[in-house]
């Protein structure tokens, strides 16, 4: 009941605003450049598919690649900084400072380093993942409970124990929370990559189809879009389940808690 | 070895932060034979914990020597099972992977020891709960897991800083019942921090009685009273005798006052 409750009830919420919506468009004469009802718009992403489905690759890609290369980056720096002393002192400073910069608006000179291809996609992909990513990992480090350190330390484990079965799987959810933020902005910097500069990829084809005054072919790209960034939402969530059971299941107790208060 | 001596020679403690130093800990002087059962009692921010830290050599001490089993300790000692207030168990382990961690961070095959923490665990009531995870505990089992854990590589000295603090009456009255069978029957050297004058008196062969900034101990006290002492070591006037001149140095220190000062005027001023 409780499971049927939580996917059936806001499910049925989305179909009832898209009811509202066909009935809105139809009713009120919205013309369909301004404002497609979700049939045009279904039936747009029908026409267009092969078209759309192609420069889907292009920017799924270029999120995957930029999400990686976030990951791969992000998680050995957390570590160095939140294990070498030297490291935190100089290097992570540097780096949070650097955070405050928009890297959105940066995103144009990228073209110029490295072209309109798919390398300065990447870059912006990479650079809107990597700051989460390696902020909440260092957090996620540093956050141990002293007293779980002193009970390691009392076993004289040495230090790759100490990493393998204390360290690492303590900070495992707070480095999932980076994970999670970075899948969102991976889409995000995907798009805007493309809309700099581009020659192909959902964002390029956006800009295309709005200039030509096609409502129901963007709003078909934007679905598509929507998708990739759902995939790539759960499937973290997916490796989050696994990796911790206990996790997933300790946070879904603390909302069923909040839910009777 | 089955318990080990702890010699304390002019060990003290001062914390440094932002220029100032503050005296945690006066030099103390204490020698705890193996097997004996210490327990050291005291208000809040006596140091209590540091003393504690300092036995286990997970807090170095600014002037003296501590040794346990007749070595000097530097670095962390481990050849001992500690409990604190909290039971700082691992959230991503079931019960029974709590337990045996302690084996898996000293290198020794878990696996062998398996049925051994399934019996200890038995034997705190916590038979069935083996793969639930803490959070799916109440406070008092995690408690008792995290004492097992303290227990499984059956080591020779056993530091326990507050351990039953956070629990009801009834589940502290227990575990400090079973902890008398459990040392009666191994005679590990067991030092026992407590704010509780009964839990200490009930359970140690002498008490150290702490005094408040810096640090100190006041006095030790010897307790003559026949084991097990169990429930009914209460009733014994030696019981009574020995809580009430802890009590009194208490009220002569002022960590006690008879006259509650709670009573104070309440509600809005006109």
């Amino acid at each position: 009941m409780g499971r049927f409750r939580t996917i059936a009830q806001p499910l049925g919420l989305a179909f009832a605003v898209l009811l509202l919506w066909e009935a809105a468009v139809r009713l009120g004469g919205i013309p369909d450049y301004l404002l497609p009802a979700p049939t045009s718009i279904l039936a747009e992403l029908a026409k267009r598919w092969p078209r759309i489905l192609s420069n889907a690759w292009v920017t799924g890609l270029e999120i995957v690649g930029g999400f990686a290369v976030a990951v791969a980056v992000s998680l050995p720096l957390a570590v160095g900084i939140a294990f070498s002393a030297w490291m935190a002192r100089t290097i992570y400073p540097l780096i949070v400072t650097l955070q405050v910069v928009p890297k959105i608006a940066i995103a144009p000179i990228f073209v110029i380093w490295f072209g309109i291809g798919w390398i300065s996609k990447l870059t912006l992909v990479f650079l809107l993942c990597f700051f989460p990513m390696l902020v909440n990992a260092v957090a996620g480090f540093r956050g141990i409970n002293p007293e779980i350190m002193d009970f390691a330390r009392s076993t004289g484990a040495n230090l790759w124990r100490l990493f393998w079965r204390i360290r690492l799987p303590s900070a495992l959810p707070s480095i999932f929370t980076g994970l999670r933020i970075g899948a969102v902005n991976a889409v995000t910097g995907a798009v805007v990559a493309e809309f700099v500069a581009s020659d192909r990829g959902l964002g390029y084809l956006l800009l295309e189809y709005n200039g030509n005054l096609l409502a129901g072919a963007v709003f078909a790209t934007v679905f598509v879009l929507s998708a990739i960034g759902l995939a790539i939402y759960y499937t973290v969530e997916a490796v989050e389940r696994l990796a911790l059971p206990w996790h997933v299941a300790q946070r879904r107790g603390e909302e069923k808690a909040g839910e009777q208060t | 070895m089955t318990s080990v001596p702890i010699r304390l020679a002019g060990a003290s403690k001062t914390f440094r932060r932002d220029g100032q130093t503050t005296e945690a800990l006066s030099p103390i002087d204490i020698d705890i034979a193996p097997g004996e059962f210490f327990a050291v009692v005291g208000p809040s921010g006596c140091g209590k914990s540091t003393l504690l830290k300092m036995i286990a050599g997970l807090v170095p001490a600014s002037t003296g020597t501590v040794a346990v089993a007749g070595n000097a300790v530097e670095e962390p000692v481990t050849d001992l099972g500690i409990v604190f207030q909290s039971p700082v168990l691992l959230d991503w382990r079931t019960v029974l992977g709590n337990v045996l961690v302690q084996l898996e961070l000293r290198g020794l095959y878990a696996s062998a020891y398996e049925p051994a923490a399934r019996r200890l665990l038995e034997a705190v009531g916590l038979k069935g709960f083996e793969d639930r995870y803490p959070f799916e505990l109440s406070g008092g089992m995690r408690q008792r897991a995290a004492i097992v854990r303290a227990l499984i590589h059956d080591p020779p000295l056993l530091l326990m800083d507050e351990p039953f603090g956070a629990l009801d009456a009834l589940t502290r009255e227990q575990l400090r019942l079973d902890l008398e069978a459990l040392w009666l029957a191994r005679r590990k050297t067991v030092v026992f921090i407590t704010h509780s004058i009964d839990e200490a008196v009930l359970l140690a062969d002498r008490v150290a009685v702490m005094s408040p900034r810096p640090g100190r101990i006041e006095r030790l006290l010897t307790i003559d009273l026949p084991r097990p002492r169990a429930l009914v070591a209460r009733q014994l006037p030696g019981f009574t005798e020995v809580v009430e001149e802890v009590t009194r140095l208490f009220l002569e220190r002022g960590v006690l006052q008879t006259t509650g000062k709670l009573a104070v005027e309440l509600g809005p001023q006109s």
